[in-house]
């Protein structure tokens, strides 16, 4: 477990650390909290000339809601620190998400745009994202530009950020009336990656949904976006039968491949029951609150 | 004078803290890795990608050329110094690096030494190797096909794969129990290949001394006398020039019994650079290399009466040993003690047949927390007879009941010639019944299932043998299986106590002190226990398969009572009264009728170097050899109860009760934390681990994200509880215990399991219970056989 020789650098400010990547031609790869970069630099997965190690630019370890409702996630927000978050009242489906990623451990030091711009197809975070409808702010040596969640990860381990450009931060929306969601993960033991995974996440207006997102991890050669697919609930309300007929519809969008974890047909199961138990979760704690 | 409080000196039965803990929790524990040596080399080794090939050529010359790489070692190298191949210790020969053919994936091919291991490990991948492709066999059953490619091409005579034809029992007798049989119960089943993992993986640092022509190794070995003596035999050495040291051991469980290339090659590299050659693997190597566990096909039939008794019992195993039959066993026993099968129960009549095949595996079937094959033998008992309960349509406790051997039957012969001494089989049952709430279980069950969810109940019971030898019937490679104290009294009462034992996590030095606290009322404070180094401890066989309580735990006891029978001498000679007007109580000597009268041992310690009687020896030292008459025989009966989410296959555990009967306890909380360990493990194998191969041989399993092991997160809480039954033969009445847990363990979780989802029609669904395979039996009604596969579609 000895990685290849390479250099290392630890700028103290984002413009730094973006003329380092632009320097470096691809050479160059960011390290923030480390817990899957370190692992494939040992394993020699990944043998890059430099890396680039942003833990000490000050400033980016916020998570912070702006007066519209936008919820901005710094770039070396740590997963714990949403986890044990005060303020994510309005974000169920990633306050659901946060307690699941990996294992304690690992997060008291990886964070959540260092896990979306890893893209692994059985993340947590990117699933979240794509059904909350979120971005990541890239910056470059151009300056700073928006790419939607759904549009971020390309495939597996691959995203859509330019070679000298940092994500320096994810945003996600408010909801337009009340926010719901949920999140549900099997894992064969905690800090496994996801057999199949599902976010979900709804914009209610009384009883009425009014948008719907969801994401899937772990059923697919990348994070599948199941947004189009839940959006049959949109008008409706959350009853046995609009919720049968979104579970099998996203059920239907997942792409699952057997493997170790089970086969092809038990992990499409897994979703649809997930996306079941999320929804009528959710219809059931509507009907006691009102 | 109040005599003293044997708790408060932390002898037998204190609840004393673990006195290895304080540095290990502060940072302070030395392993292998933590020693430097001064000009020390460090060698990476070179593993084969593929499962089995021709090695046609390796160029080593572009790893000569990096800087700092000190030597490049391939087979030919080894070869000159013969020392291409190794014996392993089941009679049979390993390669140390490839000479001819790799055989499994990860086999060792070629080293590289260099001044750091980031140097080696850059130069290993210098090294081209040139590759013929052979068909790659992965289980025993492809093995023993007609047209299948021979592994062991390198044996003379070896024909086929196989390695053993074995049996034993009286076959006669157990057919004509199956033909009085009113039932015959059938289970068939998979025990996956697991691996011990220990926390820390295999090393060795190899100082070979020209000039003194001594070798010192330090080594993750639970065994390092057995070392010492492989090694003399081995690299051709003089033993009286060989030190082994196994420092402290960050876990075995059975992992480092064996003895891997990666030593042989330090050593070599040692002799041949004249510098300290340090080699540590990594967590991959560790698991796709070193001794593995289980990886056996069990099957068998029981032959019942209508009534419920067992009349006779057939059991069949094919066992996966890998490309070389490197299992750590006594000599004897070919598949261990896979024959204590049913020691538990009363039954006439019993016969096994053993088959062993070689595979394009890796090798080394350790006895992963357990006893030579114990865990595969209770796995099956307990299947079979939850399976026999279920087809006589009787109740599992009472099924158990009717045929556990009564407290009045002991000392009992097993139908295979063990000879169980002691125990109290019913009581375990029905403390543990009352515990997990057995007798409204079935009301409970039927109405959770009205609400749509699965409970099932789970029990397991089982005696094990543990503590080999006695050396007349166990040996490892010769060496008689007996094992060794040594105790040295110093002038102030304090001693030094040394073992050919090695703690790797047991708490020897905690418990080791109590028994002598136990025998001489010495305060366990004021005794150090030693072990591992082969130039201060005694010979003794190591730690594995619960034997160090039941043998080195015994030798202590022993060399303790010498002490105090010479101390009775020293006493009588201060108190000027004949030996024979002494009395003993715990700590102390006095005069027979006048209790006041007296002098403590350490009065006596004093004594042994200030004032001696005349015609006695100074000093108060002792050294012990112990022979145990028997094994050890403790007693487990697990009960688990699950709830089964029928929509995903996943259960969860509600509540686990273990009881154990380990006889006399020499410190309860160490005991305890040995349970929950093994139930831990137990669960890990029930639930999660396997490590599987492709087609190709490729290792499914060979990192931590592939071989799951659990964490406190999804590990279950256990509810303990005791019984005691001193052991009739050991000095202080204690049986092992350490492994109780992992052996038992699996079939509670499984039985419970099955106990929820039989009621489809499934018999059984091999471990791991994945909630996949849980799921698909569940929907199918269908068993679930063999390993997870590896598919892809």
């Amino acid at each position: 477990m000895y990685p290849s020789r390479f250099s290392y650098d630890a700028p103290t400010s984002v413009e730094e650390a973006v003329a380092i990547l632009d320097q470096n031609g691809g050479e160059a790869k960011v390290l923030a909290g480390g817990q899957s970069l370190i692992p494939m630099l040992k394993l020699r997965f990944a043998s890059p000339a430099r890396v680039v190690d942003i833990n000490g630019i000050p400033g980016l370890e916020y998570h912070s809601i702006d007066a519209d409702g936008t919820l901005r996630i710094g770039a070396l927000c740590r997963h714990e620190d949403l986890e044990f978050s005060t303020i994510l009242g309005n974000f169920p489906t990633l306050a659901q998400a946060a307690s699941l990623v990996a294992d304690p451990i690992v997060r008291t030091r990886g964070t959540f745009v260092g896990s979306l711009c890893h893209a692994d197809p059985q993340g947590d975070w990117s699933a979240t994202m794509i059904a909350l409808g979120g971005k990541i702010i890239a910056q470059g040596p151009n300056g700073r530009r928006e790419i939607a969640a759904s549009d971020f990860v390309l495939g597996p381990f691959v995203n859509a950020l330019a070679f000298n450009e940092i994500a320096v931060e994810a945003t996600v929306p408010p909801a337009k009336g009340k926010a719901l969601g949920g999140y549900l993960k099997l894992e064969r033991r905690v800090g496994d990656f996801a057999t199949a995974s599902v976010a979900v996440a709804l914009d209610v207006d009384g009883d009425v949904v009014t948008r719907a997102g969801c994401a899937l991890a772990g059923v697919g050669g990348r994070t599948i976006d199941a947004n189009d697919a839940i959006s049959v609930l949109v008008g409706k309300t959350l009853n046995e039968e609009s919720i049968k007929e979104a579970a099998e519809a996203v059920a239907a969008a997942a792409e699952p491949r057997t493997d170790h974890r089970g086969s092809s047909s038990y992990k499409r199961h897994i979703v649809e029951t997930f996306v079941t138990r999320i929804l009528s979760n959710i219809a059931n704690s509507e009907q006691k609150a009102a | 004078m109040a005599p003293l409080d044997e708790l408060k000196i932390g002898g037998m039965g204190a609840s004393r803290r673990r006195v290895e803990d304080n540095r290990f929790i502060r940072g302070k524990g030395r392993y292998v890795d933590d020693i430097v040596l001064p000009g020390m080399l460090h060698v990476e080794i070179l593993r084969s990608p593929v499962a089995h090939a021709r090695i046609k050529s390796i160029d080593t010359s572009a790893a000569w050329e990096v800087p700092g790489v000190r030597l490049v070692m391939t087979g030919e190298t080894m070869a000159a110094r013969n020392l291409a191949w190794m014996p392993t210790l089941s009679y049979d020969t390993q390669a140390v690096l490839a000479t001819d053919k790799v055989r499994f994936q990860g086999q060792e091919v070629a080293a590289v030494v260099a001044d750091n291991p980031y140097i080696a490990r850059d130069a290993l991948d210098k090294i081209v190797v040139e590759y013929e492709q052979l068909p790659v066999i992965v289980n025993p059953i492809q093995a023993q096909s007609p047209d299948a490619p021979l592994i062991r091409d390198d044996k003379e005579n070896q024909t086929s794969n196989k390695i053993f034809d074995w049996e034993i029992g009286d076959k006669e007798a157990t057919d004509r129990a199956f033909a009085q049989a009113d039932v015959v119960s059938k289970i068939d089943l998979h025990y996956p290949r697991s691996h011990p993992s220990p926390l820390e993986t295999c090393g060795s640092i190899a100082d070979y001394d020209r000039s003194s022509g001594k070798l010192t190794v330090y080594m993750t070995s639970q065994a390092p006398h057995i070392v010492r003596a492989a090694v003399a035999m081995v690299a051709e050495l003089p033993e009286h020039m060989i030190r082994i040291i196994s420092p402290d051991l960050g876990g075995g469980f059975g992992n480092k019994v064996p003895i891997y290339p990666g030593y042989v090659i330090s050593i070599l590299a040692s002799i041949l650079t004249e510098r300290p050659v340090k080699w540590v693997e990594d967590k991959s190597s560790n698991l796709i290399s070193t001794g593995f566990g289980r990886d056996v096909y069990l099957e068998g039939e029981l032959a019942l009466r209508k009534d419920g008794k067992i009349l006779g019992m057939r059991m069949h195993t094919i066992s996966d040993h890998g490309a070389f039959f490197a299992d750590a066993q006594p000599t004897k026993f070919k598949i261990g003690l896979m024959h204590s099968a049913f020691a538990c129960y009363d039954i006439p009549a019993a016969h096994l047949v053993s088959e062993g095949y070689y595979t394009n595996k890796a090798p080394g079937g350790v006895a992963y927390r357990c006893s030579f094959r114990v865990t595969e033998a209770m796995f099956f008992q307990e299947r079979m007879v939850h399976a026999a309960a279920n087809d006589l349509g009787m109740d599992q406790a009472e099924f158990r009941r009717v045929n556990l051997v009564g407290d009045d039957m002991f000392p009992y012969r097993t139908a295979f010639g063990f000879l169980t001494d002691s125990g109290q089989y019913g009581k375990c049952l029905d403390v543990g019944l009352e515990a997990i709430g057995y007798s409204t279980f079935k009301q409970e069950q039927e109405e959770a299932r009205k609400r749509g969810k699965l409970l099932g109940i789970g029990i397991s019971t089982m005696t094990e043998p543990l503590g080999a030898g006695n050396s007349r019937e166990y040996d490892i490679i010769g060496i008689k299986m007996f094992d060794s104290a040594e105790l040295r009294v110093h002038m102030t009462g304090k001693a030094i106590l040394r073992t050919g034992a090695k703690t790797q996590g047991q708490g020897h030095e905690t418990t080791w002190a109590q028994i002598v606290a136990h025998e001489l009322g010495i305060p366990a404070d004021d005794i150090v226990v030693e072990e591992g180094d082969t130039d201060t401890a005694p010979f003794g066989m190591g730690t594995y398969a619960s034997r160090s309580t039941p043998v080195a735990g015994a030798a202590v006891a022993m060399a303790s009572r010498k002490i105090r029978a010479k101390a009775r001498k020293i006493a009588a000679h201060l108190l000027e009264v004949s030996e024979e007007d002494i009395e003993w109580e715990l700590g102390r000597f006095y005069v027979r009728g006048n209790q006041e009268r007296g002098v403590t041992i350490q009065d006596c310690a004093l004594a042994a170097y200030s004032n001696v009687p005349d015609g006695l020896e100074p000093g108060l030292e002792n050294t012990s050899y112990y022979d145990p008459p028997n094994l050890t025989w403790p007693f487990a009966a697990y009960f688990c109860k699950v709830e089964v989410d029928a929509q995903t296959g996943v259960w969860d555990v509600l509540n686990f009760v273990a009881v154990d009967d380990c006889g006399v306890r020499i410190n309860p909380m160490i005991v305890e934390g040995q349970v929950m360990g093994g139930l831990t493990e137990a669960y890990a194998m029930a639930n999660m681990q396997y490590i599987t191969f492709d087609e190709e041989g490729n290792c499914i399993g060979a990192n931590y994200m592939d071989y799951l092991i659990p964490t406190s997160w999804e590990t279950p809480g256990f509810e303990l509880h005791e019984v005691v039954t001193p052991c009739p033969h050991h000095p202080i009445g204690a049986k092992g215990v350490g492994e109780c847990a992992t052996v038992a363990g699996p079939a509670a979780f499984v039985n419970a399991v099955m106990n929820a989802i039989e009621h489809t029609g499934v018999r059984n669904v091999d471990m791991p219970l994945m909630p996949n395979r849980v799921y698909e039996a569940l929907q199918t009604g269908k068993n679930i056989s063999g390993m997870p596969p590896v598919l892809s579609d």
